[in-house]
């Protein structure tokens, strides 16, 4: 498959490899490296890439699986929403099996009747709220800027369309401020991101400026193992040179602008407003609601939530887990009993979460 | 949830959809999010029903000549 098959070539794996090894030990020290994007997370996994680097460059993970850093209220309020009557609610597969504060679930409230159904698109959320409009569908807007501009399209086709019976239950998060969190973190001292490619195809450079201005080196970097290889190769040259800025490995998905459309469309239907992130607590000005002009697509404001009074999973580490603070491996639960069969931390769920990746690839 | 696959475009339909070959593989995305004009035979950037990135094919030609060479030298 064509920008696919040349990434995956073995020679130049081996070659970056080898130039890896090189920058290593004329940096002489040890490298700590973040991922904020849980393809990253998967591909580094399953492409072994931890394997082929030197013991001296460690990549930790961070808070970029959508469905991890989702707060345990959100999970309850979306399962408040589900078992409303009358409604369809609309969601990613990822969050099905994400568990509540109580240990239930969306998959467990299906099994026990309500009406849930999993899409791939928002696209598909139009159709059933077409063809059942007798009911209402509730759509789960969860993702970071590469997913939202989809629902806000979804829902300006909605206003088209004059479609009424569609709303949104949005827990969309913004990356910077997030990477802000992990900068003012003394826990964590980070020496390079490797950031987040495909959300970077929409926010282009701008929201990374202040990783080199406290230090750091930030390279936006594609998902094959070429590409992240020479993304560690473009951080380590940062880190040798002692010049840190914002670079692109990715320049054949990223441009230096982002996408300005879907930009504008954000701007246009969300606002932002502080959010509560799974591990990193309320995060200011990191979580994106419908504006007024769209106010009536808010699901919360159409229907009736009760508040809810969500508590964390009982030693479960996914929060240490998610600020790259601690490793799966150091949860008492990982591989007992938090498992891919039985997941009680959502790190387990996702397949793009640190846990699920860890418990296959490590 | 990030996850984004190139496609090359098939055809284009009056209301703005586009059918993609993925390696063999037929897709129907919206182009109502990509910043650029787009034609027959251009490769683009799919997420969730979604085309949202023209690919650069002489950009990303150019660098993997850069980085070859780099690793030749």
């Amino acid at each position: 498959m064509k920008f696919i098959d040349e990434y995956r070539d073995g020679t130049l794996a081996k070659g970056l490899k080898d130039l890896i090894q090189t920058q290593a030990e004329q940096i002489g020290k040890p490298v700590t490296l973040m991922e904020v994007c849980g393809s990253h997370t998967y591909a580094i996994g399953h492409y072994g890439i931890r394997k082929l680097l030197p013991e001296s460059i460690r990549l930790i993970s961070g808070p970029g699986c959508p469905v991890c850093v989702t707060s345990g209220r959100d999970v309850d309020t979306a399962m408040s929403l589900a078992l409303k009557k009358n409604v369809i609610f609309v969601t990613y597969g990822d969050m099905l099996r994400v568990p509540g504060s109580s240990g239930s679930s969306l998959q467990k409230i299906r099994a026990g009747g309500a009406d849930i159904r999993v899409v791939a698109s928002t696209l598909e959320a139009i159709e059933i709220a077409t063809h059942n409009p007798a009911k209402d569908v509730i759509f789960m807007g969860i993702g970071f800027e590469t997913t939202s501009p989809t629902v806000a399209s979804m829902v300006k086709i909605c206003l088209k369309k004059a479609i009424k019976n569609l709303s949104v239950f949005s827990v969309h998060k913004v990356i910077p401020p997030a990477i802000k969190v992990l900068l003012d973190d003394p826990e964590l001292a980070i020496d390079g991101f490797i950031c987040p490619g495909h959300v970077s195809t929409i926010i282009g450079f701008d929201g990374y400026t202040e990783i080199p201005r406290r230090g750091s080196a930030a390279v936006i970097t594609g998902f094959e193992p070429v590409d992240i290889l020479e993304g560690i190769h473009m951080i380590l040259a940062q880190i040798i040179q002692g010049r840190f800025f914002v670079e692109n490995q990715y320049s054949r998905a990223v441009k230096p602008q982002g996408n300005t459309k879907a930009l504008e469309m954000l701007g246009e239907v969300f606002m932002i407003v502080p959010a509560e992130w799974r591990g990193l607590g309320i995060i200011q000005a990191s979580g994106l609601v419908f504006n007024d002009t769209f106010s009536a697509f808010n699901a919360l404001a159409r229907f009736d939530v009760p508040i809810m009074e969500s508590s964390n999973i009982m030693g479960c580490m996914c929060g240490s887990i998610l600020r790259g603070v601690a490793t799966p491996h150091e949860c008492p639960l990982f591989r007992h009993a938090c498992n891919p069969q039985n997941p009680i931390g959502p790190c387990m769920v996702s397949r793009e979460g640190t846990c699920s990746t860890y418990y296959k690839c490590h | 949830m990030c996850i984004g696959f190139p496609g090359k475009i098939m055809c284009i339909d009056e209301n703005n959809y586009a059918t993609i070959d993925i390696g063999g593989t037929k897709r129907e995305v919206c182009l109502d999010i990509i910043d650029e004009p787009v034609g027959l035979g251009d490769y683009v950037l799919c997420h969730a029903g979604y085309a949202i990135h023209k690919v650069d094919e002489a950009l990303a030609q150019d660098k993997l000549a850069l980085l070859k060479e780099l690793l030749e030298a």
